[in-house]
């Protein structure tokens, strides 16, 4: 059913259709209300069976999410921002231990300074986890991709995030084709874990690895993660055939056949950088959108087939690397690698400033010529700044 | 065509629910929006803005609304304090809840700018105080936008009062709504 609802209460309600058995709730902007519905979802009888637990911090969500995961049960949690981080140490057991667990990411910038707003540091950050990471760029894409990141966590035995930008879609109320509990149901068979604890059953899990086979663990994780690169467009497929609608895939290009420049980008910035496409195409600007659904695993393949030879490349950042760079940029130099394919990095919306069609076209305008670039940076603010560090520039 | 809404207010008036609601009203009215709100930190009483776009097709942008066709100001104390009426669009609407004229709020030159009948005064604290009782200028508002713009029926607004709030708290509000849309109808009746 087609419904105008808030961000996150059309990921919560699809979340509850995807059965989770266990819930584990941490507070932080601006994830919170996703949390606070499924409560109310688990109280109500709605989602049921589901154990809903409050814990003492994010530390304690994703410890909780493992434990739950490797007794057997559909574990998912959500975070964003400065929680992610404090999760980071068992991030990398989820990951290591193989557990299917699903995490809504409200991307929010980090701090320091404190700053609740949108931006993708926060996952950005975790990109080595060993998680998979799905960008959405609408409502219905986020409640979508969590349908079919259960899917695909289970059938690859690995946790999957799935980014949704904070504020900007969790706070929107927006139009969502709200997925059927009988089409999930259809879509989503019950998990049935490749093993697990059980106390007539002892089994050990997560054993200490030494040199000697550790490479091959790391090695084996990075070959279950390619493997996502085949698995989620056949799930794709799969959605399109259940839901009736597109499932997302691994990148989606937006007119970008005959562009001679296109722009790179994850997230809700895509449909503002889609409309400048229009907007630009109806004055013989050709031009074109690449958007990046899957960043881990980064679908190479897939990037490089959407992209021709001596097109033109503005990879839009919503993080970047201090004294190094952008994230994603490495990333779709590597796709291109072998083509001509000039590339500069715009660095923009930090901390939830706004990226607008206005500040695009005129960068587009007069594309500068180094290969880092920060939207609307405010020349006079940096200006005084260093003249108050002392003329240290 | 996107018709696009500015809401100004200030925390705990309820500007984010106005915005949630113009496009609740708008989706059941077989359009296409999307309303979200300014994402500040929200604290009782300082400044809120929230947005709301209506389009014939599906909506894409998320970039705020820079150059509204209305804008709607549930608080007439941010008149001089925020530039409410930033990049208005030179046909656009402006809705005050007010029980002051234009003279004494200071908008003479801002409404004489305006096509005639695109700015209305509406004393939807007021209405609310009596409907409701409390002060809570939403539901009149948005009676009043849709008496205004043409946007929305009121039967639309009507429908996304009754389905957001419990059935007391909802009539009151539609009582305030209705009472609002009366009294700007009137208005641009008396001015034509």
């Amino acid at each position: 059913m087609r419904r105008q609802l808030e961000g996150f209460r059309a990921v919560a309600l699809t979340v509850a259709r995807c059965r989770p058995e266990v819930v584990c709730a941490y507070p932080i902007s601006p994830q919170t209300h996703i949390v606070e519905a499924l409560a109310e979802l688990v109280r109500s009888g709605e989602l049921s069976p589901c154990e809903y637990l409050n814990v003492e911090s994010e530390f304690a969500a994703m410890s909780v999410a493992i434990g739950a995961s490797a007794t057997g049960a559909r574990a998912y949690t959500a975070t964003a921002s400065q929680g992610l981080l404090f999760m980071a140490e068992a991030l990398y057991n989820a990951s290591g231990l193989g557990l299917p667990i699903v995490m809504t990411v409200a991307n929010r910038a980090i701090g320091a300074p404190i700053n609740i707003w949108n931006d993708h540091s926060d996952a950005m950050s975790q990109r080595d986890s060993g998680w998979i990471q799905l960008y959405a760029q609408s409502n219905q894409e986020a409640a979508d991709l969590h349908i079919l990141a259960f899917r695909l966590a289970e059938q690859l035995s690995t946790p999957v995030m799935v980014c949704m930008d904070g504020f900007v879609l969790t706070h929107a109320v927006e139009e969502v084709e709200l997925a059927e509990p009988s089409q999930v149901d259809a879509y989503l068979p019950p998990y049935e874990p490749r093993q697990m604890l059980d106390p007539a059953h002892p089994i050990s899990i997560g054993a200490m690895v030494g040199p000697e086979a550790f490479l091959e663990v790391r090695y084996l994780a990075h070959r279950t993660q390619l493997r996502a690169l085949e698995v989620i467009p056949v799930l794709a497929a799969e959605f399109g055939e259940v839901f009736g609608r597109p499932g997302p895939g691994l990148v989606s290009p937006y007119r970008t056949e005959d562009a001679d420049l296109v722009i790179v980008a994850l997230g809700s910035v895509l449909g503002t950088v889609q409309d400048l496409v229009d907007e630009l195409r109806a004055d013989d600007v050709r031009i074109g959108a690449l958007g990046i659904t899957a960043f881990r695993p980064f679908p190479v393949g897939a990037v490089r087939a959407a992209l021709t030879d001596g097109q033109r490349l503005v990879v839009l950042e919503r993080a970047f690397s201090v004294g190094g760079g952008g994230i994603v940029t490495p990333d779709v130099t590597a796709a291109v690698s072998g083509m001509d394919c000039p590339l500069t990095t715009v660095v923009a919306g930090l901390g939830g400033r706004p990226v607008t069609r206005a500040s695009l076209r005129c960068l587009l305008a007069d594309l500068p010529s180094e290969p880092l670039v920060f939207l609307d940076l405010d020349e006079a603010v940096v200006a005084k700044e260093l003249a108050r560090a002392g003329g240290v520039s | 065509v996107v018709f696009q809404i500015r809401v100004h207010g200030r925390g705990g008036q309820g500007v984010v629910t106005a915005a949630e609601l113009l496009s609740v009203a708008a989706f059941s009215q077989g359009r296409h929006a999307q309303a979200f709100p300014s994402f500040g930190s929200e604290r009782t009483g300082a400044p809120v803005v929230a947005f709301c776009r209506i389009d014939d097709a599906p909506i894409r942008l998320h970039e705020p609304i820079l150059d509204p066709d209305a804008v709607i100001v549930q608080d007439p104390t941010l008149l001089g304090q925020v530039d409410v009426f930033a990049g208005l669009r030179p046909y656009g609407y402006v809705l005050v809840n007010s029980t002051r004229s234009w003279a004494e709020l200071g908008l003479t030159d801002l409404v004489r700018g305006l096509p005639a009948g695109h700015a209305r005064i509406v004393p939807a604290t007021a209405l609310a105080l009596t409907h409701v009782h409390r002060p809570v200028p939403n539901a009149a508002l948005l009676g009043g936008f849709a008496a205004l713009t043409g946007q929305l029926s009121l039967a639309a607004v009507e429908q996304a009062i009754a389905a957001r709030f419990p059935s007391r708290v909802a009539a009151g509000n539609i009582e305030a709504a209705r009472s609002a849309f009366g009294l700007v109808t009137d208005q641009i009746g008396a001015s034509r």
